[in-house]
């Protein structure tokens, strides 16, 4: 009964063109092998630091060498590792020297009979067992595939005017932010030709400065392209703290994408796929009219 | 508030869903073509060479990696990889402070060099102070001193059909049926030349110790950790590295690791 009553309610529009759908779906293929690739990479040392070098602190990385000095210094941020405590192992997190316990997840996971002790689990690893060699020729494969696709998404949507008209927030937009939480809050979402303020705000956020951002950072971890445009380090104070916004920035990619796929679900699962594969949506008649 | 209900249900009704169908999409289903030797990595591994243009083209002639101020050096030199070689010929080069010690300098040359660590102290030297990046992420700032390569390549004079520079070093790896594998690694004439590329002999202003690679280790300050070999016993000038140990110029790139390490 909904669907026929909806149908007179609603109309279909196009509402993506095929520029925004392919880099689209380029997109969700390729931030998967990233991010999955990237934990992989970041389980060979799953510690970062703030500053222009890690600082190893505690001895247990000593060896017997001259040229130590006394300075030894520690400017770790985070920290995942294990650790016995009392007879069992545990998987430890310590983030700015506060240690929770995260077994099951991070330092520690697999089952009890067959505990593995990395980083992050192998679930969230490509490959599943440890490879950082693989992990990084994956990585930089698409990160050349990312670099691409946000190139070709600027250009067309610069010339189509999707950049401008659908992602850049407005001040009108901003004055229905209000308006738009309380909505959300309430899981009624506007279905208009337009995006509304908050999907404004989250893709603008990732495409304009989250993508450029993961690009830099991971471009100062280079020591090829450092040597070469040495300002990246100055921008980001320095090759450790770049990789550590490297990986926040990662955090923030892996929370959009649960967010994008609740809402996905929530706004309605077919509606929304078929937008994003062959353009056609359908909304309201007034949103679309109000908005266009 | 009806609407309202049927909305939530029908919201975490198909949450549920998503989340099912989510996790059929485990990571280690790639597992199996991924593998050493596997085509999908060699055809993955393609970009690396996109990389290194890339990385050349934005560098120019003559781009040097970052120096720092001593203040910068907050601790010692992380020692990776090799710490402590066993084998019977570095236990026995090592003996009263590498005084039977002799770089080889052989292959594509006009002369093959012999080279004491005392000749190779009495040649220029160059001290920089420079960030080691470790394939693994981390990063550690320490003084280098030693003789530019290219130096010990011109006194050698290198033949117009070298390619690469190999280091061949004492540090035994992984144990093979014809005894252990030992370390190397290669390098081409762009990163050879450069001014920054030394044979250290001194670290933090000391003699450079055996955990960081004495009595020699090539500094390559442009690239990872991996490529800059320590206890070098010989170079070997080359156009190929294909038919040394695994062909594929170096220890871990027979493992699977990039040959160019500039990211």
């Amino acid at each position: 009964m909904a669907d026929s009553q909806e149908a007179k309610r609603t109309r279909l529009f196009h509402r993506q063109s095929a520029w925004t759908r392919v880099t689209h779906w380029i997109w969700a293929v390729t931030l998967f092998f990233m991010v999955t690739s990237g934990l992989q990479i970041f389980n060979a040392h799953p510690i970062l630091y703030f500053g222009r070098q890690s600082g190893f602190g505690d001895k247990q990385y000593l060896g017997p060498q001259a040229g130590y000095g006394n300075r030894q210094f520690d400017n770790k941020v985070l920290d995942i590792h294990a650790e016995r405590r009392g007879d069992t192992i545990i998987g430890v997190t310590s983030i700015f020297g506060h240690d929770f316990d995260t077994s099951g997840f991070l330092g520690k996971s697999g089952s009890n009979d067959q505990p593995i002790f990395q980083g992050f689990p192998a679930w969230a690893t490509i490959p599943s067992y440890y490879d950082l060699a693989t992990g990084r020729v994956i990585h930089f494969f698409f990160a050349w595939i990312l670099v691409a696709t946000w190139c070709v998404w600027l250009f067309a949507s610069l010339i189509n005017g999707h950049l401008w008209h659908d992602i850049v927030p407005k001040a009108r937009d901003l004055r229905r932010l209000p308006r738009d939480i309380v909505s959300h809050l309430r899981l009624k979402f506007p279905h208009g030709r337009s995006y509304n303020v908050l999907q404004k705000l989250s893709y603008a956020a990732i495409l304009i400065i989250v993508i450029p951002g993961m690009i830099l950072t991971g471009l100062t971890m280079s020591p090829g392209v450092d040597a070469a445009w040495p300002w990246l380090l100055d921008l980001f104070g320095g090759r450790q703290t770049a990789r550590l916004l490297h990986f926040c920035g990662m955090l923030v990619i892996v929370v959009f994408f649960v967010v994008h796929i609740v809402m996905v679900i929530a706004a309605g699962p077919i509606n929304e796929m078929r937008s994003m594969i062959t353009g056609w949506y359908r909304g309201d008649p007034e949103a679309a009219g109000e908005e266009v | 508030m009806s609407k309202f209900m049927s909305n939530r249900r029908r919201f975490l009704g198909q949450l549920g869903a998503g989340a099912s169908l989510l996790t059929l999409a485990a990571c280690d289903s790639f597992d199996d073509w991924l593998g050493i030797g596997d085509p999908l990595p060699d055809f993955l591994r393609k970009a690396n060479v996109l990389t290194r243009e890339a990385q050349r083209a934005i560098q120019g002639p003559a781009p040097m990696a970052r120096e720092y101020p001593a203040s910068a050096i907050r601790e010692g030199q992380r020692p990776n990889g090799s710490t402590d070689p066993q084998t019977a010929d570095y236990l026995a080069v090592r003996q009263n402070d590498f005084a039977g010690y002799r770089l080889q300098v052989t292959g594509l040359v006009d002369s093959p060099l012999s080279l004491s660590l005392d000749e190779l102290r009495s040649m220029p030297s160059r001290t920089q102070i420079t960030r080691h990046d470790c394939v693994e992420g981390w990063s550690c700032i320490a003084q280098w001193t030693g003789v530019q390569l290219s130096r010990v390549l011109d006194r050698a004079g290198v033949k117009p059909a070298a390619r690469y520079v190999v280091f061949r070093c004492y540090d035994p790896m992984e144990a093979t049926p014809s005894g252990h594998a030992l370390y190397y690694e290669s390098i081409d004439f762009i990163d050879a030349r450069h001014p920054q590329t030394i044979l250290a002999y001194g670290l933090n202003g000391q003699t450079l110790p055996i955990a960081n690679g004495a009595p020699l280790r090539v500094r390559i300050e442009r690239q990872l950790g991996y490529k800059m070999a320590k206890y070098i016993r010989a170079i070997e000038i080359v156009d190929s590295f294909a038919k040394i140990a695994g062909g594929n110029g170096g220890y871990w790139e027979d493992r699977g690791y990039d040959w160019y390490a500039g990211s």
